[in-house]
């Protein structure tokens, strides 16, 4: 591999980093049928990839999602009771639920993640342990509820509670910031469909996560992704769980509202 | 005191260079011991070599089938297939992967037999950059067949430090 | 135990190929990646997946570091009569897993 050379760049030097914009990306477009233009992080992967999502024996992710299964019905915590106790079925009862968060928690008078609302359960319900951020279990669990979404459309941020947890969620995707002074829009509002070295810029719809990553070699949550875009943009990542991450994940799933959720995505 | 401070800078430039020098001379002995960071070409034929025993080598037969342009070189799709009977008394005995820049140059051998049906095996492999990729079939006559393919990998853009 | 992932066509016919699919959740540590205190993480890999049909091995492969994590393997097999095909998968500290599946041949 290249070494990457590190120091610093300009924002213009890393946007001049981007190639005219990529002809088989722009009619993918077409091809989609959406009249609105919005895309899906897979419209811009190679076929290879789309065919490794979409083929349930060879999606590496769905090894995960076999996990969720199994911990589904684990009973846990103080309470010995599993998730299966109180939701039983996940295929019935978690229908469309990934598809609507992160959701507003009355509780908490703000919004939770699907990851959150899940060490939220273990902790009140289960008498459990929270799982940390990024663990196998939570990936598992998260990918294992997704699932039961898959194909239904994004319904995140119809909750008018929501409403300034979705605006903050904007600013923060729309605030130049890092070393390279750049938004989440500079590239994915303004520039998607171009290249950034080799790889296509995606608009930016959260449709499928937890995703597996080949980058990775396994699977992540989109904070992980958000955290890793942070990185690149060399702006300081915030901590896991911090609100700014939910609002913008929250600002994204509303952004995305009514496309088609593909948990567990697989992406390059 | 300019003449002085020549002196001085040649003096250290000299000890630099010694110093480099034998750092060069103290390195090179466990460098040659520890394995090369990647295969070369030349690995990879004394690894096709131990596979074939040295036999010929034919194309044909093989089609090696893998993107020429991969977006991520941690997971490459690739299907071997093999034109030719899966009978008892002739058949594809077994199927092998080699590369020629990943710090080793096998990937896999796959095994086959007549109950196999069809001389067809698909998996995903790492490309630490940009090369060349063999398939080489055994028949159970003895024979070996190969076919090859370039691969083109794409750095990623967002790599995770 | 690792989880793994099989499909194999439930009910098939007498003398038909099928196509087996496996994948099997591991990492693959290819014993080349540095880790931050510059030592080599050691080599961990899956380094053999045998088939076997009713007791019988109809396929085998062996692996290198160059195999990705959650290692994929695609491969054929004719069905010949209902039984069990097992899957084993065995790692660099010689460790075995085995996973069978039902098939019913007609």
């Amino acid at each position: 591999m290249t070494p990457r050379q590190p120091g610093r760049m300009t924002a213009r030097a890393a946007l001049a980093g981007l190639a005219a914009a990529l002809p088989a990306v722009a009619c993918l477009a077409q091809q989609d049928g959406r009249q609105d233009g919005r895309l899906s992080g897979s419209a811009f992967m190679s076929a290879e990839t789309r065919e490794m999502q979409a083929d349930d024996a060879a999606n590496p992710g769905m090894l995960s999602v076999l996990d969720g299964e199994a911990l589904w019905s684990r009973k846990e915590g103080a309470a010995g009771r599993a998730c299966a106790d109180c939701h039983s079925d996940a295929a019935t009862s978690m229908r469309g639920v990934a598809a609507r968060f992160p959701a507003f928690d009355a509780a908490r008078n703000a919004p939770v993640n699907l990851d959150q609302r899940i060490n939220i359960c273990r902790a009140e319900k289960q008498g459990a342990a929270p799982f940390a951020w990024e663990s196998p279990e939570i990936l598992a669990l998260s990918a294992y509820v997704g699932l039961q979404s898959r194909g239904l459309p994004i319904t995140a941020g119809e909750d008018p509670r929501l409403a300034p947890f979705i605006e903050r969620g904007r600013g923060f995707y729309s605030l130049r910031q890092g070393q390279l002074d750049l938004a989440c829009a500079s590239c994915h509002d303004d520039n998607w469909g171009r290249l950034l070295g080799s790889s296509p810029i995606p608009q930016a719809h959260p449709t499928g996560y937890p995703i597996y990553r080949l980058e990775w070699q396994g699977m992540g949550s989109l904070q992980r992704r958000l955290r890793n875009c942070l990185a690149g943009v060399r702006a300081e990542p915030f901590a896991y769980g911090a609100p700014e991450y939910v609002e913008l994940e929250l600002f994204l799933m509303t952004r995305a509202h009514g496309m088609v959720m593909e948990t567990p995505a697989v992406r390059p | 005191m300019a003449k002085a401070r020549v002196r001085t800078t040649e003096k250290a430039g000299a000890t630099r260079r010694q110093v480099l020098r034998a750092g060069i001379a103290a390195a090179a002995v466990p460098l040659l011991l520890v394995r090369p960071a990647r295969a070369t070409p030349r690995e990879m034929e004394a690894a096709i070599r131990a596979f074939t025993g040295g036999a010929e080598m034919r194309p044909g037969k093989v089609a090696l089938d893998l993107p020429p342009l991969v977006e991520n070189g941690n997971s490459v799709p690739v299907t071997v297939t093999v034109d030719h009977p899966m009978a008892p008394e002739d058949h594809v005995q077994a199927i092998a992967l080699f590369n020629e820049r990943n710090p080793q140059p096998n990937v896999a051998v796959f095994h086959l037999t007549p109950r196999a049906g069809r001389a067809a095996v698909s998996t995903r492999i790492r490309l630490g950059d940009s090369q060349k990729i063999v398939a080489i079939a055994r028949l159970a006559d003895g024979s070996y067949w190969s076919d090859e393919a370039e691969v083109i990998v794409t750095l990623p853009a967002c790599v995770e430090n | 135990m690792a989880r793994t992932l099989i499909n194999i066509p439930k009910q098939t016919r007498r003398g038909e190929v099928i196509e087996i699919k496996t994948l099997i959740a591991h990492p693959m540590e290819t014993g080349f990646r540095p880790l931050a205190n510059g030592s080599l993480a050691p080599r961990d890999i899956i380094n053999r997946l045998v088939c076997t049909y009713n007791g019988e091995e109809v396929f085998r492969a062996d692996l290198f570091p160059a195999i990705t994590a959650n290692p994929y393997v695609a491969f054929t097999t004719v069905a010949t009569e209902s039984g069990e095909i097992a899957l084993s998968w065995t790692d660099d500290r010689g460790q075995t897993q085995t996973e069978t599946v039902a098939i019913k041949v007609e």
